[in-house]
């Protein structure tokens, strides 16, 4: 072991430098014009800290190590490159979930053990070990609910005070193996109750709500890797942990203050529970619109056109379409602009992606605070797969459950055309007071598919 | 190199500031890929988990080792690989303009 020292120092060199890595390609992610140089230096950073772990002292299983890493490096890289765009959000919380566990792994490991590292140690392993193993379980649960395997949303009363009771024997058990450092038995079960602390915690959350706890879990997997790394003595894992954690944690904050609710609202709140008084519904009633042509001259004989896409467009794969619509019309001198919502897609900056996909170009894309003051300006609003972000119901309905949530002013231009699957109420189950207004024409059916016929009657004009 | 109490904690709050500052100032167009490049970026607890893996000596701490490692890499690589879709996107949609 004499050559220990030299090699820990090689070690240490290369943590430190992946540390850099991150941390600039991080920065640079946040720029869109540097962005995609930043997750190469974050890679970079990335690989060079797992080739030099192959050298860390006292090690052996390089064999079955070699083997996991190519077992989940694999699947994850296959299913990383089949994923389509729209199904992001539920991607990302898989991989998530599976940085969790890695953390809650971790501090099994060590746990079981059973050795005296000091009170702080202690501490810190089970601290991560917890988080690491709710933010598994919760992101699975949150894949599941994205991704449809799971359609219902499980409530029953009394269930936050089954979570608190749940996270309360959680943490006294993990005082009690700090003290007294007990063997497998006792950290099994901690590890099994805190698995299912993230599925109770998570069952109960809509799927609204549902970007906001993948941000949130985000967030917690950092901590846990911080915490970790801390166990292990690991610099590049604290740093990066943290770096995620304090990341993850404001970037939370913003989605849930673009959906004007507060974290604690979206934990511990089930949705729509405020509302249920207001059952009454907006007056008035839904006009169909006949004949695709009538949209169709709306729109292109209109000085301004503003389209509000929301997740509907994206599941109906309509962004192509919807594209194609809005060159005809500009070729035609229409002033034709994208509006999106914070929250339009299934997380903030989704629907940016997904249009960016179409090949729609920025400037011609507009946030919610620069668009919304032109909607009284326009001659039409296209509102396609967008339900609860144009309700004006959050801003004159103070009993409605999305009361108060920043929304686009659709109901403000001249005219609304709505492109809608069917009379259903959107993800949060809300009548939307928007399809029920004088100006208001409903095409219903398939996105793509109206998108088509849009095209085809503006092209025939 | 032992990293131990106020060390630990100055350098837990220095990293904190550091990832505040980074998503303070990003354009709402990046949070999904800026929340998928971060999720890659705690990946390196493949990094701990290998050291464990390494480390493990029973059945049972090499079957948990083992699964740490899998899911660790599979964070990892999965977090890179979309996240690099994403941002490939931006970029060949700023071309076209």
């Amino acid at each position: 072991m004499t050559d220990a020292v030299p090699v820990r120092g090689l070690i240490e060199a290369c943590y430190f430098i992946a540390a850099i890595l991150f941390i600039f390609g991080l920065k640079r992610m946040s720029s869109p014009v540097t962005a995609r140089g930043g997750i190469l230096w974050a890679g970079a950073g990335m690989v060079v800290a797992t080739v030099v772990t192959f050298l860390y002292p006292g090690m052996t299983n390089y064999i079955l190590m070699i083997v996991a890493i190519a077992i989940g490096g694999i699947a994850a890289w296959i299913s990383g490159k089949r994923v389509a765009m729209t199904d992001m959000p539920q991607m990302i919380a898989l991989y998530n979930g599976m940085g969790g566990g890695a953390a809650a792994a971790i501090a099994a490991v060590e746990l079981f053990g059973g050795e005296d590292h000091g009170l702080t140690f202690g501490i810190l392993a089970v601290l991560g070990g917890l988080i690491g193993a709710v933010s598994f379980s919760g992101s699975l649960i949150a894949f599941a609910k994205l991704q449809g395997l799971m359609k219902k949303t499980v409530r029953f009363s009394g269930q936050q005070i089954v979570n608190m009771l749940l996270l309360v024997v959680t943490a006294v058990i993990a005082g009690v193996i700090v003290v007294q450092h007990s063997g497998v038995s006792v950290v099994t079960v901690f590890f099994l109750l805190a698995l299912l602390l993230g599925v109770t915690m998570t069952l109960p959350i809509g799927g609204a709500d549902m970007p906001v706890v993948i941000s949130l879990y985000n967030a917690l997997t950092g901590l846990a890797v911080a915490f970790e790394g801390f166990v292990l003595q690991n610099a590049a894992m604290i740093i990066a942990g943290t770096v995620v954690g304090a990341a993850g944690t404001l970037l939370t904050q913003l989605m849930a203050k673009a959906m004007n609710r507060s974290l604690a609202n979206v934990l511990f709140a089930g949705f729509g529970d405020t509302g249920a008084a207001a059952a009454e519904g907006p007056e008035g009633s839904m006009k169909p619109i006949d004949g695709r042509a009538t949209s169709a001259i709306m729109m292109a004989y209109a000085d301004k056109v503003l389209i509000v896409p929301g997740y509907g467009m994206a599941v109906a794969q309509a962004q192509h379409k919807v594209w194609e619509l809005a060159q005809l019309l500009r070729e035609r001198g229409v002033d034709v602009k994208f509006a999106i919502h914070p929250v339009a897609g299934r997380m903030p900056g989704h629907m940016n992606v997904l249009l960016a996909e179409a090949g729609v170009p920025y400037d011609i894309i507009y946030d919610e605070t620069e668009i919304n003051a032109e909607f009284a300006t326009a001659d039409v609003a296209l509102v396609i797969g967008a339900n609860d972000v144009v309700n004006p119901s959050a801003r004159t309905d103070p009993a409605s459950p999305i009361y108060g949530m920043p929304i686009l002013n659709a109901d403000k231009a001249k005219n609304v055309i709505v492109i809608k699957r069917g009379q259903g109420t959107g993800f949060s189950g809300i009548e939307n007071a928007l399809f029920f207004l004088e100006q208001t024409r409903m095409l219903y059916g398939d996105g793509q598919e109206m998108a088509s016929e849009l095209i085809a009657s503006v092209k025939a004009l | 190199m032992m990293i131990d109490g106020f060390i630990a904690l100055y350098i837990f709050m220095l990293a904190a500031f550091v990832g505040h500052e980074i998503i303070g100032r990003v354009p709402v167009i990046l949070h999904t890929p800026l929340m998928s490049g971060s999720n890659f970026v705690h990946g390196i607890v493949l990094v701990g988990a290998m050291v464990a893996l390494g480390r493990a000596s029973t059945t049972l701490e090499l079957v948990i080792g083992f699964v740490g490692v899998v899911l660790a890499a599979g964070n990892a690589v999965g977090g890179y690989v979309v996240t690099e879709r994403m941002l490939e996107m931006f970029k060949s949609s700023k071309g076209s303009k």
